[in-house]
């Protein structure tokens, strides 16, 4: 908004800056409700305002107007924490490969009409408008995205060396924030990209070794179980991760789990 | 205490930390082999499998089909071949009909495999996107699904047409030459055959690449290469397939 107001301090004369947009987003009142597109008009947007400012804008309308506002998820907005993903223009979190929070209005142009739906998939039930209820991801992580170890002190920080190119593949993949764009973007609503993230980043690790054959048959299970598709390795995913997380973590997880199946390892019922 | 944890939902790390001193493995109750094993990525890797089974008997198909090139009596011979390779050490047609079983087995597992993940893909999102624009994918990727129902369909035909000749002009008491030679004057059959067989090198296109990630043997050093393999792989395939079929349709061999 200040390169607005700036703009308009330095040529008085000039028009407003602002962008005018259509919008039509997914409202939908409750998770068993029937949704529909309602179609908003928004006025005089600052292409500097993140997306999730333009929703903003977009609430106090409404709440002036005594509507109901666009209910949609969002924490940090500093793209760390996974949140504030939505379907923009049917691509996951919009036309920029971020976070919908580090979006910017500058993405799209005066007059653009913008479509805005939940994330959609069975494991990922739509809690109202936008919010979906991603803790099929929790549940995932819990059936073995962790390590098990020994409390105590703190050991000595070059206790367990690790190889730097390892160090820096298993950061790679643990930049993962679990926001469901894979999932979202997927043909198949597959959640692989995100359970390969989880494989692969505490795979590489020394630490993540005494479970790793678990981990993958658990994880993968549970994945079934929460009712995401399967990867027909399309590369949908990869392409609309936010932290970039690679198709090789994809092939990592299923050379895991091969290795794991065939050593005896089985999912916990 | 730190631990190595997925850093996760809210920014606010999950620590999992086991209350035992010792770091105990504990494998987990084994359940019986089927009802584990039947992942959806134990599913990709019976897909991939069967696939490098088909694949390795496209080689040999489009090699033999070559021979149309010799002549109607060396293709005939080599048919002929074909129906008695092993023997005597093997009666009869025993060979061909252990590869026709594997093919069988192979093309049943393809395909229970897919259709097992289609189904979990369509139930993983009954309710579709009202926009959806697509990134990544190209159409050898689009037209898997599809593409292989098709290509079943050919298969089916192709068998009646040319190797038991049920639907054949020349009906099944011709010589092979005589059954390939009458159905692709037809222009109808060659174009079915033609629009199949390109099917089929977009399905290799698409399944190489695909094969090679599922089995695990894929990694962003190989990306290239192996996308690269797969594009000149199905190239070479289809290409291969067509030049019978066309040189029969523009009087080459007759």
């Amino acid at each position: 908004m200040t390169a607005t107001m700036q703009s308009s301090v330095g040529n008085p004369g000039a028009e407003k800056r602002g962008m005018n947009l259509t919008l039509r987003i997914w409202r939908q009142q409750g998770p068993t409700a029937k949704g529909k597109m309602v179609t908003y008009k928004i006025t005089d947007i600052s292409p500097d305002m993140s997306f999730l400012e333009m929703l903003d804008v977009l609430n106090e309308q409404l709440i002036l107007q005594g509507d109901d506002p666009v209910a949609f998820d969002h924490d940090c907005r500093e793209g760390i924490c996974g949140m504030c993903g939505v379907m923009i223009n049917g691509q996951a979190h919009g036309p920029q490969q971020t976070t919908t929070c580090q979006l910017h209005m500058r993405s799209f142009k005066d007059g653009d009409s913008i479509d805005i739906e939940p994330w959609r998939a069975t494991a990922f039930p739509v809690i109202k408008d936008l919010a979906v209820d991603r803790r099929a991801f929790d549940r995932i992580i819990q059936a073995g995205g962790y390590i098990s170890v020994p409390t105590g002190t703190a050991p000595d920080a070059h206790a367990t060396p690790v190889p730097k190119a390892d160090s820096d593949a298993a950061f790679d993949a643990a930049t993962c924030i679990g926001c469901g764009a894979c999932v979202a973007a997927c043909p198949n609503a597959s959640s692989m990209l995100f359970t390969a993230a989880k494989v692969t980043h505490l795979g590489l690790m020394p630490q993540g070794q005494p479970e790793r054959n678990d981990r993958v048959v658990n994880m993968i299970a549970q994945q079934d179980r929460e009712g995401f598709g399967g990867c027909t390795n399309i590369g949908e995913c990869s392409a609309a991760c936010p932290k970039g997380i690679s198709m090789e973590t994809i092939s990592r997880l299923n050379h895991d789990l091969l290795g794991a199946l065939r050593a005896g390892a089985r999912p916990k019922s | 205490m730190r631990c190595v944890t997925s850093r996760w939902l809210g920014g606010k790390a999950r620590v999992v930390i086991a209350l035992s001193v010792v770091v105990t493995v504990t494998h987990a109750t084994r359940r019986t082999p089927k009802a584990s094993k039947t992942t959806s990525v134990f599913k990709k890797a019976v897909m991939a499998v069967s696939g490098i089974i088909l694949v390795l008997y496209l080689i040999a198909h489009v090699i033999g089909n070559l021979k149309a090139f010799s002549g109607a009596e060396s293709f005939n011979s080599y048919s002929g071949w074909i129906r008695t390779v092993g023997n005597p050490a093997l009666p009869g047609a025993t060979a061909l009909w252990v590869i026709r079983i594997v093919l069988l087995v192979a093309v049943i597992a393809h395909i229970w495999a897919a259709v097992s993940l289609w189904r979990q893909a369509k139930r993983a999102r009954p309710e579709r996107y009202v926009t959806k624009k697509a990134v990544a994918q190209n159409y050898a990727s689009r037209t898997m699904r599809w593409g292989g129902v098709i290509i079943l369909a050919f298969i089916i035909y192709h068998i009646l047409d040319l190797t038991t000749g049920t639907v054949n002009p020349e009906g099944f008491d011709s010589t092979p030459y005589d059954r390939l030679v009458a159905s692709f004057q037809n222009p109808f059959v060659t174009a079915f055959y033609a629009i199949s067989v390109i099917l089929l090198g977009m399905h290799l296109r698409h399944g190489i690449w695909s094969a090679t990630q599922t089995l695990g043997q894929s990694n962003r050093r190989r990306e290239k290469t192996v996308s690269a393999f797969a594009f000149a792989f199905a190239t070479l395939i289809t290409a291969g397939f067509l030049l019978v079929p066309l040189s029969v349709l523009f009087g080459l061999i007759d």
